[in-house]
C-alpha cells in the first residue's frame, strides 16, 4: 500500500538522491565537500553537505583546525553531564587503588574496584561515541581516535580500566592537536600507561627501593616507546638504547597512598637508576625524573619520529600505502615545528596527494568509523548509546578492547574479512529497520529519503536502482549496508 | 529488560535457522580433503590444575590446603585414581570412560616461559603462541590455518561473539555465536534480504567475493546448526551453556568436514575465594566442563578419531590455599589433550612435584613444559607441518623439549 508513495530512485546531473520522498537537497554534491566530510570527520550528517558547500571546503578545513572556536551543542553536554565517572580525578583514583590494609581488605576493595571499573568503561564508551557521532568538532574526535589507537591502552588489563576515561579526558584530548611532546609526556607519566605497560613496577636492581614487586628493570614501556610511539620499528635504535632507557624510566611509578599527587603520577627516586646513561648516541647530563624528560625530548625531536609519525597520519588520512613525497613533506612540516601537530594536518590537508580523486572514497571503513558514519547518516538524535557500545563489540571492534600496544590497524586489510562483512550488513539492516533503540523507541525505521544527503550520496545509480526495486521497509539497510558505504 | 534484548538485537549471533537447507555440492565434492581437525578450548581466568590433575600422592598436596584439597581415592568426594599419584576431580568423571578408552592425555607442570602472573598478559601469550613478545598481531590458530588452508569459507570456527586473539590474522574464519543466540534467525538470514545484498554485491570485485565468501559460510553453518537444532528439539539434551556450544560445534565438524579448526573459551576460573573442593564453585563449573567435552567428543562422531581437543588456561595457581579458602595466580598448569589419535591413558612430561624446593618462588608449580611443547607434535605429526613451517605458525620457539610420544 505504501508501493504508490514511493515513487523511484533517479539519477539527476549525475547526482544520486532519492525522489518521492523528500525534495533533494542540493543538486550536485562537490566531491571534494564529500571528502573532507569523510576524512575530517565521520561522514556527513543530514544537512552537512549543503552547509559545507555553502561555506567552502577551505573554510571547513579552518574551522575544524580550531575545535576550540566550536561550541559543543547543549543537548550532547547534558548528555555527557550525565556519566558521573568521566568526572573522577585520576590521583584519587590512585589513593583508592593504593590504599594499604590487610590481604582480606585488600583483596575486597578489588572486588569493589572491578565494579567500578566495569562503569568507568561502559561511560567513558558511551561518551566517546556520542562525541564521535554528535560533535560537531569531528577532526577532533577523529584525532582523538587516532591518538588513542597510537597511544593504546586496554582497559582489562588488570584494574587499569578503571583510568580509562581520565586517559582519553587528560592524557589524549588536550593534545589531539597540540605538540607531539605534550602527548607523549602526558600518556608517558598517565596511571593508565604505568599499569599498561608496567613501568610502574620498572626498578633499578640494586636501588635502596628494590624490594616486593619492584625488584627489577622491566623494559616492557620503554621498548614500545621506542618502537610504537616514537621512532618507530625501523627508527635506527638498539637493543641496548631500549635496555639504557628503561633504566632511564625507573622509578616513574604511581603516587601512594601517603604519598599521594594530583595526576597519580610519582616518582621514586629510590628506585631509579643513577649511573650514568647514554641513549641514542648522547650522553644525558640531566638525573632523576629530569633525565626521563630529557629521554622524552630525544624522542620526540628525532627524525625517525617525525618520519614515523608522518606516515601514520598520511595512513590514516589518504591511503593504506601512503605515497613517499607526502610522507616527506610531512616529516619536514613536523620537523620544521617541533612537532606541531596542527600545523602538520594543515600541510596535509593542503596536499595534492588528499586530493588526487583516485583516493577519494577508496580507503575501507574500520568497524569504529563504519557504524558511526552509518548512524550519523541517519541523523539520529542518540538519547541512549550503549546499543552502539554492544555493536562495535559484535564487529570485533570493543572500545578500548585492543589488547596489543599498538591499538586496531587502520587499514583495509585488517578489516575486509568473510566474517566481518556479515556483521556489518546485520547491522546495517537492524539500524536501518529501526531496531537499533538509540532513541530509546520502538522500531523507528530511517525513512530511505533520510539517507538522502548522506549515505546515499555515496551510492553509483546501479546501486541505487537495485535498492529502488526492493521492499521500501529494507531500503535504508541496503543504502547503509552499500559496498559504496563500506568505503569512505 | 528491554536493554538487553535489544543489545541482542543489535549483536549478531552467528547463525539462523529458518532459511532454506542449501545442500550445497561441496559437502560431496570436498572429500579429497583431509579430515584432520582440532578444538583448541581456552579457560579464561586460570583454572586450578592442582584441583584437575590432583596430585593426591604428595602429601604437601593435602597439607598445603587444609580446607579446598580434594580427598584421596576412596574417600567421601574423593578422587579417582589415574595412576597411583595422580588422580581425576570427581566432578570430571564423565571423561573417565575416555581416559579407559586411551583417548584423554594430561600434561601437568606446563605453561608459559614467561613468568608473568597478569592474566591478561598470560592469555594474551597462550594466544599469539610468543610468550614474552607483546607485539604479535596474529594469533598461532591462525598461523596454523594459514599453513594448512583450503579454498573453504569455514575452515575455522569459533564459538565466539568477537574474533579471539587466537584467531586473529590474516585468514578469514566464520563464527558461531555463543550460548542461545547461535540459533537465533537474525535479519540478514531472511531470504529477501541475503538476495537483495547478494544482488547488491555482485559483479563486485574484491568486496564482492569477499562478501560471497562470507554468505557461503554463513549458510553452511546454518545448515549444520539446522540439523542440530532438530536433534536437540527431540529432546536429546540440552543446548544451553557450554554444552551446547560444544555438541554445536561437534555437530558442524561431524556434518561438514570442511570445518578443521574449532575454538571455545570458558571464563570464570579466577577463584581467589571459595574455591571448594570435592563440591562447590569450582567442582560446579568442572562438570559443566566435562560435560561440555563429552557433548563435543559425541557430537564429533566418527570424526573424534582425527580430532584432537586441546584444553588450556593461562597460568595455574598457587599450591597453598589463601585466607579466603581459594587460590591466587600461580604458574605451571595442567593441559589436556583428547582425540581419537591420542596415545591417551598416560601423564606426559616431568612432574617435578610438591617439594617447597622445587616450586618457583616457594610457592607455585613451575613452568617444566612449554606449551609449544605440547602443540610441536601435533602441528608436525597430526597437521603434518615442516620445520619451515612449524617456524612460522610459532616463532622463536626451538622445539627441544617437546613432548615425544603424545599421538598414535
Amino acid at each position: 500500500m505504501k508501493r504508490r508513495a514511493f515513487v523511484s530512485l533517479a539519477v539527476v546531473g549525475g547526482t544520486a538522491w532519492l525522489s518521492g520522498i523528500r525534495p533533494a537537497a542540493a543538486a550536485t554534491p562537490d566531491p571534494k565537500v564529500l571528502h573532507v566530510l569523510n576524512r575530517l570527520g565521520f561522514g556527513p550528517r543530514p544537512g552537512d553537505v549543503a552547509r559545507v558547500s555553502r561555506m567552502g571546503v577551505e573554510r571547513y578545513i579552518q574551522e575544524q583546525l580550531s575545535p576550540e572556536k566550536l561550541r559543543e551543542p547543549a543537548n550532547l553536554q547534558r548528555q555527557l553531564n550525565k556519566f558521573a565517572t568521566l568526572k573522577l580525578d585520576s590521583g584519587d583514583l590512585v589513593r583508592e587503588y593504593r590504599r594499604p590494609g590487610s590481604r582480606d581488605q585488600r583483596r575486597m576493595r578489588r572486588r569493589m574496584l572491578r565494579r567500578k571499573r566495569r562503569q568507568v568503561v561502559e561511560e567513558a564508551r558511551s561518551a566517546r561515541l556520542l562525541r564521535a557521532v554528535e560533535s560537531p568538532r569531528q577532526l577532533e574526535e577523529v584525532m582523538v581516535d587516532f591518538w588513542f589507537n597510537h597511544f593504546n591502552v586496554y582497559a582489562f588489563k588488570g584494574l587499569g580500566g578503571l583510568w580509562i576515561g581520565s586517559y582519553e579526558r587528560d592524557a589524549i584530548r588536550p593534545y589531539v592537536m597540540g605538540n607531539f611532546r605534550e602527548i607523549l609526556g602526558a600518556t608517558a607519566k598517565h596511571p593508565a600507561m604505568l599499569l599498561y605497560l608496567d613501568n610502574w613496577r620498572n626498578t633499578a636492581p640494586d636501588s635502596p627501593g628494590a624490594r616486593g614487586r619492584f625488584k627489577g628493570l622491566n623494559e616492557n614501556y620503554a621498548r614500545e616507546l621506542m618502537e610504537l610511539h616514537t621512532m618507530g620499528a625501523d627508527g635506527g635504535y638498539t637493543q641496548k638504547d631500549v635496555e639504557t632507557l628503561a633504566r632511564v624510566l625507573t622509578g616513574w611509578g604511581l603516587a601512594n597512598y601517603r604519598r599521594s599527587t594530583d595526576t597519580g603520577f610519582y616518582f621514586d627516586a629510590r628506585r631509579h637508576d643513577v649511573q650514568p646513561k647514554v641513549v641514542l648516541g648522547q650522553q644525558l647530563t640531566q638525573t632523576g625524573e629530569q633525565e626521563g624528560e630529557a629521554a622524552l625530548d630525544l624522542l620526540a625531536s628525532h627524525p625517525s619520529t617525525a618520519k614515523f609519525i608522518s606516515f601514520k597520519l598520511a595512513q590514516y588520512f589518504v591511503t593504506d600505502n601512503p605515497p613517499q613525497r607526502l610522507v616527506d613533506r610531512l616529516q619536514k612540516r613536523f620537523q620544521a615545528t617541533q612537532g606541531n601537530i596542527r600545523a602538520v594536518l594543515a600541510t596535509l590537508f593542503q596536499s595534492d596527494e588528499f586530493w588526487d580523486e583516485r583516493y577519494f572514497q577508496k580507503k575501507y571503513k574500520t568497524p569504529y568509523r563504519y557504524m558511526i558514519s552509518a548512524v550519523r547518516s541517519a541523523g539520529i538524535d542518540i538519547k541512549n548509546p550503549k546499543p552502539l557500545v554492544g555493536a562495535l563489540a559484535q564487529l570485533s571492534m570493543p572500545l578500548y578492547g585492543a589488547q596489543t600496544p599498538d591499538g586496531y590497524d587502520q587499514v583495509e586489510k585488517a578489516w575486509l574479512n568473510p566474517d566481518g562483512m556479515m556483521r556489518r550488513l546485520n547491522f546495517a539492516v537492524l539500524l536501518g529497520g529501526g531496531r537499533s533503540r538509540l532513541e530509546m523507541r520502538q522500531r523507528k525505521p530511517i525513512e530511505p529519503g533520510q539517507l538522502s544527503d548522506t549515505a546515499a550520496m555515496f551510492l553509483q545509480p546501479g546501486t541505487l536502482r537495485i535498492i529502488a526495486s526492493k521492499r521500501r521497509g529494507l531500503r535504508s539497510g541496503l543504502i547503509l549496508g552499500s559496498p559504496e558505504f563500506m568505503y569512505h | 529488560m528491554q536493554r538487553r534484548q535489544f543489545l541482542q538485537g543489535l549483536a549478531l549471533g552467528s547463525a539462523g535457522l529458518m532459511l532454506p537447507v542449501l545442500q550445497r555440492s561441496w559437502i560431496s565434492r570436498s572429500e579429497a580433503a583431509t579430515d584432520r581437525a582440532m578444538v583448541v578450548v581456552m579457560l579464561r581466568g586460570a583454572v586450578d590444575g592442582l584441583s584437575v590433575l590432583v596430585p593426591y600422592g604428595d602429601d604437601v598436596y593435602e597439607e598445603s590446603r587444609p580446607t579446598i584439597a580434594i580427598p584421596a581415592p576412596g574417600m567421601p568426594g574423593g578422587v579417582t585414581d589415574l595412576d597411583g599419584y595422580f588422580g581425576l576431580h570427581p566432578a570430571l568423571a564423565k571423561l573417565l570412560p575416555l581416559w579407559s578408552a586411551g583417548k584423554l592425555a594430561f600434561v601437568p607442570a606446563s605453561g608459559s616461559p614467561d613468568g608473568t602472573r597478569s592474566h591478561f598478559d598470560a592469555q594474551d601469550y597462550l594466544e599469539s603462541g610468543t610468550p614474552g613478545v607483546k607485539n604479535t598481531r596474529d594469533g598461532w590458530l591462525n598461523r596454523l590455518l594459514a599453513e594448512v588452508r583450503q579454498q573453504n569459507p569455514i575452515q575455522a570456527v569459533s564459538i565466539s561473539s568477537t574474533t579471539p586473539r587466537i584467531l586473529a590474522g590474516a585468514q578469514s574464519i566464520a563464527s558461531v555465536a555463543p550460548g542461545k543466540r547461535a540459533t537465533r534467525k537474525l535479519a540478514l538470514d531472511r531470504a529477501f534480504v541475503a538476495e537483495s545484498f547478494a544482488e547488491l554485491y555482485a559483479g563486485r570485485g574484491k568486496i564482492g567475493a569477499i562478501y560471497q565468501e562470507g554468505r557461503q559460510a554463513r549458510e553452511a553453518i546454518m545448515a549444520g546448526l539446522n540439523q542440530e537444532m532438530q536433534k536437540a528439539d527431540n529432546g536429546a539434551t540440552s543446548v544451553a551453556g557450554l554444552a551446547g556450544d560444544a555438541r554445536r560445534l561437534g555437530q558442524l565438524m561431524q556434518r561438514d568436514r570442511r570445518v578443521q579448526l574449532g575454538f571455545m573459551q570458558v571464563g570464570g576460573w579466577d577463584t581467589h575465594i571459595n574455591q571448594g573442593a570435592a563440591k562447590g564453585q569450582l567442582a560446579n563449573k568442572l562438570r559443566l566442563l566435562s560435560s561440555g567435552l563429552v557433548a563435543l567428543s559425541d557430537a564429533l562422531g566418527s570424526r573424534f578419531n582425527q580430532t584432537v581437543i586441546v584444553v588450556m588456561s593461562e597460568f595455574g595457581r598457587t599450591v597453598k590455599e589463601n585466607g579466603n579458602r581459594g587460590t591466587d595466580h600461580g604458574r605451571g598448569n595442567v593441559m589436556w589433550v583428547l582425540g581419537g589419535g591420542v596415545k591417551g591413558k598416560k601423564i606426559y612430561g616431568k612432574w617435578p612435584g610438591l617439594d617447597r624446593s622445587t616450586l618457583e618462588a616457594g610457592r607455585d608449580v613451575p613452568v617444566v613444559t612449554d606449551f609449544r611443547d605440547v602443540l610441536q607434535p601435533i602441528l608436525t605429526q597430526h597437521w603434518g607441518l615442516s620445520d619451515v613451517q612449524l617456524a612460522r605458525v610459532l616463532p622463536d620457539y626451538g622445539s627441544k623439549n617437546s613432548i615425544s610420544g603424545l599421538l598414535k
